[in-house]
């Protein structure tokens, strides 16, 4: 039994040895994740699409857009590996290109409104008086339907991968904005911003050292979500013939395109919507996973 | 001082006993938490378990209650018997049978003990419906006479109240009540002051003391605060490191403590009675007049609602002295101290740092002048960005205001010397110390900028006493050396008493008493000081010398004067 008085604070060697960094552990619990079945197949689909719009050029594609009258509607040959549509054009390369547009269209829109979001909502976050204003236009820009806003947008200035990007962005600035915002709120009182505050820390030092740092983890999180919804909108409009044309293949335009000939040849809805609906899956499903290791009080929640 | 205990009188069979208790963590088998723990609690005897945190006195009685969280801990050997029934073999059914009949439990923080949607009365209206077979009617006479036992006002508003619209004393009396309305055997009692103020906490130490004796309940008490077991305890047991350090009757543990662990323990608590100090003629730092701070609670409807947080402060500190804000809370003493580090801006009034207006001034102007006043928090574990190493901490005051980055470091280093750590750890993040070395690390980073005033806002009060008591002497010993003065925050009279050198006592935002601390706390002249002395658990224990207050009548008299 120990009976000696302890005093733990006698001498500065009795700190815990490990210097191991906060992220060291980050790593090990996604690995740890990353061991369930159903998130492991979800990272190897995902890596699969990526792979396979990555490399789609060396992969035995066509020129996707190449009409081939001669050859409408073939089955699966080997010139066609999963056949042509009604244009004659090779289902197999189209659906390949298509995973490039989907995973641009994901990561650009993510990218895009993360870092609009950050610098709107940090602003709206620390200075009181822009917030008043700001979250009104966010409030706004919620109120709209964001289907609506992007087939509005697209019809007005045309349907190039531009403007279908900007028109999914804009509606999940929001999201975001308010994301960082309420993180920065709750940054604000801590002691150590206080603290900072005392010891004469300017503005920009505050907030990039001592308050946006804490907006990263819930940014991946909610960056993974917008990945995926990004993915699905784009589909949508192309669907609706308000996203991308039909030149530039996408898993949307496909499946419109295909709409009308389901009954003599299924596979060309079936296809794309198969490849859309395994990705964004996986997508949600490794979201989930970095959101149970990045933010647990939410998953508990969730 | 409760005399003889009933239960060393007449030997009774015990309603509690723990046996070789052993809680090991369930993912790494080998480790333990609690090892070889055995006591036993008699009917009407309170049983006190203190010790420090992570000393396993909390993991013990969530073992008794059956509610270790089964993903994490678990009873890997030893008995808890209840009444001779062995609860670590009880099914989950039973363990919640005999949680509402034969033992209770209430926490340290009531809110979350109640349901927030649900009326105080419906919630212990519940305890009885799932227990007992009484009609509705005779059920609410039941709830209501009980609510009156518990000393609560209009036990028929009280019924009907949600839990948000009662302070925080009748909350815990409401879970006083729901614990107590089926006549368990034992109570269990987890730290349940330790979130009220002095005078809230006296009302219920005595409430449970009153209700024990009705019911002849066996009490088993988990503390952290010594003056709280010399005024309740019958028996208490010493835990540290998962174990049983000692355990004996309350009053020879405290006059004659076996083991060192439990003598550095008992002499830790500081003493009420104030030692002699030289009066301070050294120059005045700061000058507050007629402070004022207002809160205006802006409402989109209706009238907006006024807060007076602070009226009418005024004080002085001199170079080299500590002054203490004593008050419950609420009492808006933690305003004064955000005020003068601007934290807040003050709504009227003056603060002289050294002549200089600093209420007013805004930032360029303001920026300064933060240097001469740097602040220390409660909380250590959230007043160091877990981000930053440490060091970086240290020297981002002295970066701000453009001093060289190797001298800054080079101060850093010859700072973590004065506040008593090693250097070499400044490479290190914040995560890999202790609380008591993070506050250390904290009075560093504040005196790096070699303030005139450290204002401390509660900065010994998460600590464990040892603890307490070593960074209370770190403050003092600064003050020798720097010749910094402070503004120290406090809730406990006994801290201020140790440290302190003039005393301001506040209620309600107001000052009720300021001056040398020797005249505060022996002769206070308002019924306010007076209250909070008196309710100050186990004031009349000298702990430092192990015996009664040598001049507690001589303090008694003094207080029946006024």
């Amino acid at each position: 039994m120990n009976t000696n008085p302890v005093l733990p604070m006698a001498q500065g060697s009795e700190v815990p040895a490990s210097a191991a960094p906060p992220a060291a552990t980050l790593g090990r619990q996604l690995l740890k994740a990353l061991k369930s079945p159903p998130v492991m197949v979800a990272f190897i689909v995902f890596s699969i699409v990526i792979v396979l719009s990555v490399l789609a050029p060396v992969l035995g594609t066509v020129d996707p857009v190449a009409i081939n009258p001669g050859k409408r509607f073939a089955g699966i040959t080997e010139d066609h590996w999963l056949g042509t549509d009604a244009f004659g054009r090779d289902t197999y390369s189209r659906l390949l290109y298509g995973a490039r547009v989907s995973l641009i269209v994901g990561l650009g829109a993510m990218i895009i409104s993360i870092a609009i979001g950050l610098v709107i909502g940090v602003v709206s976050g620390y200075f009181r008086t822009a917030d008043v204003i700001i979250m009104r236009v966010m409030d706004g820009i919620m109120a709209i339907p964001s289907i609506l806003l992007a087939i509005a947008l697209v019809s007005l200035t045309g349907g190039t991968l531009a403007t279908v990007l900007v028109a999914i962005t804009v509606p999940e600035i929001p999201r975001v904005v308010r994301l960082v915002r309420g993180v920065i709120l709750s940054v604000r009182s801590e002691p150590y911003v206080e603290a900072a505050v005392s010891l004469g820390t300017r503005i920009h030092r505050l907030l990039m050292r001592h308050m946006v740092p804490n907006t990263v983890a819930p940014l991946i999180v909610q960056g993974s979500f917008i990945f995926a919804s990004a993915i699905l909108t784009e589909a949508t409009l192309s669907f609706l013939g308000a996203g991308l044309p039909s030149e530039i293949p996408s898993w949307g335009n496909m499946m419109a395109d295909g709409r009308m000939y389901f009954q003599l040849k299924p596979g060309l809805v079936l296809y794309p919507g198969i490849m859309l609906s395994l990705t964004l899956l996986s997508v949600n499903i490794l979201g989930d996973v970095l959101r149970d290791v990045l933010d647990p009080k939410m998953a508990r929640k969730g | 001082m409760k005399t003889a205990s009933v239960a060393t009188a007449v030997p009774t069979k015990p309603v509690l006993r723990v046996e070789n208790l052993v809680v090991g963590l369930v993912e790494r088998p080998g480790q333990t938490v609690v090892r070889d723990v055995s006591f036993e609690v008699h009917p009407g005897e309170t049983l006190c378990v203190v010790g420090e945190s992570g000393s396993g006195k909390s993991v013990t009685s969530f073992s008794v209650m059956g509610l270790l969280p089964p993903d994490s801990l678990r009873c890997t050997s030893g008995r808890i018997l209840l009444e001779d029934e062995d609860i670590t073999k009880a099914t989950p059914e039973r363990l919640r049978e005999l949680r509402a009949t034969r033992m209770a439990m209430i926490f340290q923080e009531p809110m979350t003990a109640l349901n927030p949607v649900e009326t105080v009365g419906k919630q212990i209206d519940e305890v009885l419906r799932i227990h007992c077979d009484f009609d509705k009617r005779e059920r609410k006479r039941r709830v209501l006479d009980m609510l009156a036992s518990v000393h609560l006002p209009d036990p028929e508003r009280i019924y009907d109240s949600y839990p948000h619209q009662l302070s925080g004393g009748q909350r815990q009396r409401v879970v006083i009540c729901m614990a107590l309305i089926l006549k368990p055997k034992l109570l269990i009692a987890d730290e349940p002051t330790t979130a009220l103020d002095v005078t809230t906490q006296k009302q219920i130490l005595l409430l449970i003391r009153e209700l024990q004796e009705k019911h002849n309940t066996a009490v088993l008490f988990i503390t952290h605060d010594f003056g709280v077991v010399a005024e309740i305890a019958d028996r208490v047991v010493v835990m540290n490191r998962g174990q049983v350090v000692e355990i004996g009757q309350c009053r020879q543990v405290l006059a004659e403590p076996k083991q060192p662990y439990t003598r550095m323990l008992v002499s830790s608590v500081p003493s009420l009675v104030p030692p002699k100090r030289e009066p301070n003629c050294r120059e005045i730092v700061l000058e507050v007049a007629g402070l004022h701070k207002t809160y205006v609670e802006k409402r989109f409807f209706g009238r907006s609602r006024e807060v007076q947080a602070a009226v009418d402060i005024s004080l002085t500190l001199r170079k080299g002295e500590i002054l203490g804000i004593v008050g419950e809370s609420g009492s808006g003493k933690s305003t004064v101290a955000r005020c003068i580090v601007r934290l807040q801006d003050p709504t009227s009034g003056n603060i002289l740092v050294h002549g200089t207006e600093i209420a007013r001034a805004m930032g360029k102007e303001l920026r300064p002048l933060r240097q001469h006043v740097q602040i220390v928090f409660q909380d250590p574990y959230r007043s160091l960005n877990p981000r930053v190493k440490v060091g970086e901490s240290i020297i981002e005051g002295l970066i701000n205001y453009g001093h060289d980055r190797e001298k800054s470091l080079d101060k850093a280093r010859s700072l973590m010397k004065l506040v008593g750590l090693d250097p070499s750890v400044l490479e290190r993040y914040p995560h890999q110390f202790s609380g008591g070395q993070r506050q250390r690390i904290c009075i560093a980073r504040a005196l790096a900028l070699e303030p005139d005033i450290l204002v401390a806002d509660e900065a010994v009060s998460a600590l464990d006493v040892s603890v307490q008591a070593q960074v209370l002497e770190l403050l003092d010993e600064v003050r020798e050396r720097t010749g910094v003065a402070v503004l120290f925050i406090t809730h406990d009279l006994r801290v201020a008493a140790q440290v302190c050198d003039s005393i301001m006592v506040m209620q309600r935002g107001r000052i009720v008493e300021y001056g040398p601390a020797e005249y505060v706390l022996t002769v206070p002249q308002q019924a306010y000081t007076k209250a909070l002395i008196d309710a100050a658990p186990g004031r009349f224990w000298d702990f430092k010398n192990f015996r009664p207050m040598q001049n507690a009548d001589q303090l008694s008299m003094a207080l029946e004067t006024y």
